[in-house]
């Protein structure tokens, strides 16, 4: 288990071989990756700056993957955020789950990033050709994407 | 800064467009006795001055945390040292 907010990219092959080498519990690993869209809205966008809350963004995406971890039977996991100036085609966020089998790291992963969408202290600020910029609007479906995992896991994929 | 008895001094931090409309990162400041919960500072901080009546305008907006934890407006604020105010978070 671990978190990490970085400015610089992160390599996926290189954080999953980290997690998995010289295991032989983990059957199964799932891998999200978030990458910067070069639109927003219809309207293209020239660079996103992500903006953090220093400790306490940290120490809520470590809540969160202990909380995914009590939920689910996970042999790893990790989190890496990426904070400061970004642009279009740029990963932002990596979430990796491993498993002893695929339907806990799939729907553990989905958890890690509908949670950490919603809870972790991060905000968008988007530039736009014109020289404009705006914040990011926190969106409805974040928040409703949370709801099924009020349920128990078993039923989360109703 | 001083700090007196009746007194209680404790860092403010705002973050994203709360920030840009107050105008400061964070500050210090001596909360007055009567201001017992993060709703009650949002209001006491409304009234401070044109920068802090923009960004609070929408109180039920903003979002809080107290010591780095999410707090909601009626959550008193006790002896939290350090108090957040920003929008809806938004990475992932």
């Amino acid at each position: 288990m671990s978190v990490r907010v970085q400015s610089e990219d992160f390599d996926i092959g290189t954080e999953i071989s980290a997690l998995t080498d010289h295991r032989s519990d983990i059957g199964a690993v799932v891998t999200f990756t978030g990458t910067v869209r070069g639109s927003a809205g219809g309207a293209p966008i020239t660079s996103m700056t992500l903006e953090h809350y220093p400790g306490m963004t940290e120490a809520e995406l470590a809540r969160v993957e202990a909380e995914a971890n009590a939920r689910w039977p996970l042999s790893a996991s990790l989190i890496v955020h990426r904070i400061g100036e970004l642009h279009p085609g740029d990963n932002i966020v990596l979430v990796v789950t491993a498993s002893a089998h695929r339907h806990a790291a799939f729907e553990a992963a989905e958890f890690l990033m509908d949670y950490l969408k919603s809870h972790a202290p991060f905000w968008k600020k988007e530039a736009r050709p014109d020289g404009t910029c705006s914040w990011v609007d926190a969106r409805e479906t974040d928040a409703a994407a949370l709801q099924r995992w009020q349920k128990s896991p078993s039923k989360a994929a109703e | 800064m001083t700090s007196g008895q009746n007194t209680n001094t404790i860092t403010l931090r705002y973050f994203a467009w709360v920030r840009e409309k107050v105008g400061l990162a964070e500050e210090e400041v001596s909360l007055p006795a009567d201001v017992a919960t993060v709703g009650e500072l949002m209001k006491w901080l409304q009234a401070r001055g044109e920068t802090y009546q923009a960004a609070f305008a929408k109180p039920e907006i903003i979002r809080a945390a107290l010591d780095q934890t999410h707090a909601r407006a009626d959550a008193p604020i006790g002896s939290a040292r350090e108090i957040a105010f920003f929008p809806p978070v938004t990475g992932g």
